[in-house]
């Protein structure tokens, strides 16, 4: 039987920071170091600043297209999931959130390979790269309201916080 | 930043830094110019200074090979590990990389 597990928030931080290519590096160090406080491997490490850097390269790119700038708002979390009879694990939560174009079809956008943007040297793999490198990714968006990716992944701490 | 080889036969370009949409445009147009003047039989990426990676460098690749492949030359990745060659092998470009 599959037991239930409670969550606790333990730490979190927002950052707010328009659209604009320079803050891709800037999120993705940021988000890393708060992870950082999870003692997590350098493999780990890498995985969250390789999802971060793609899903918010996403919201410059393609939400806010052109010479459009708007905001984007980033959540990242450590938690402790408690279940029956276990330590607690620690997972890194992220939510990375823009209010830009919408995905008509998220199934289709989620496909290798398939990009919009082909004539900007997009590959399509942004998607790809969140889906492999963390343990779950929920896509929201809604046309002309905007997208919302929630990433996390379990990290192999050495102890708990 | 690039730094550029040219034997004209070979061109070899050490990529140093993030490989990331923000600064793709600077590395791809340094790596342009060298391809307008010339026409290398085989252009190496040389991996060996990136520090980070993303999807954007395989967008970078795949347009640097498409130009190659407008006049028959052949690009050949080096030197890439961590997550800079795990990136690769997941776009299925591991065939490019030198052994
Ligand atoms: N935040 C977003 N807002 C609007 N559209 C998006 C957003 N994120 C992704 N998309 C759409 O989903 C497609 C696939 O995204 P994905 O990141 O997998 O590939 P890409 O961005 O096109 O290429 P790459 O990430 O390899 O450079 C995009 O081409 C775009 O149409
Ligand atoms: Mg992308």
């Amino acid at each position: 039987m599959k037991s239930k597990t409670k969550s606790i928030i333990k730490n979190q931080f927002r950052l707010v920071i328009p659209s604009r290519s320079q803050n891709e590096a800037f999120a993705r160090v940021a988000v890393s170091a708060f992870a950082s406080q999870l003692d997590p491997t350098i493999e780990e490490i890498n995985d969250i600043k390789a999802a971060v850097s793609e899903a918010v390269t996403n919201c410059v790119v393609h939400a806010y297209p052109g010479d459009t700038v708007g905001q984007i708002e980033i959540i990242a979390r450590i938690m402790s999931d408690y279940r029956a009879d276990n330590l607690p694990d620690n997972v890194f939560y992220i939510r990375i959130r823009d209010k830009g174009c919408g995905i008509a079809d998220i199934e289709q956008a989620k496909t290798p390979l398939f990009t919009t943007c082909a004539e900007g040297e997009r590959a399509g793999l942004g998607f790809a790269v969140m889906e492999s490198f963390m343990d779950k990714l929920k896509v929201s968006s809604k046309i002309g309201g905007g997208t919302t990716i929630i990433m996390s992944k379990r990290l192999v701490t050495k102890q708990s916080v | 930043m690039v730094e550029i080889k040219n034997t004209g036969e070979h061109v070899t370009a050490d990529i140093k830094g993030d490989i990331d949409h923000h600064n793709a445009a600077n590395i791809r147009s340094e790596i342009d110019a060298v391809l307008e003047n010339s026409t290398p039989r085989v252009l190496i990426l040389d991996f060996a200074g990136v520090k980070f990676m993303d999807s954007s460098g395989i967008g970078l690749i795949l347009g640097r090979k498409r130009v190659l492949d407008g006049f028959g030359g052949k690009l050949f990745i080096k030197n890439a590990v961590g997550h800079a060659e795990k990136i690769i092998k997941m776009a299925g470009l591991s065939g490019l990389i030198l052994k």
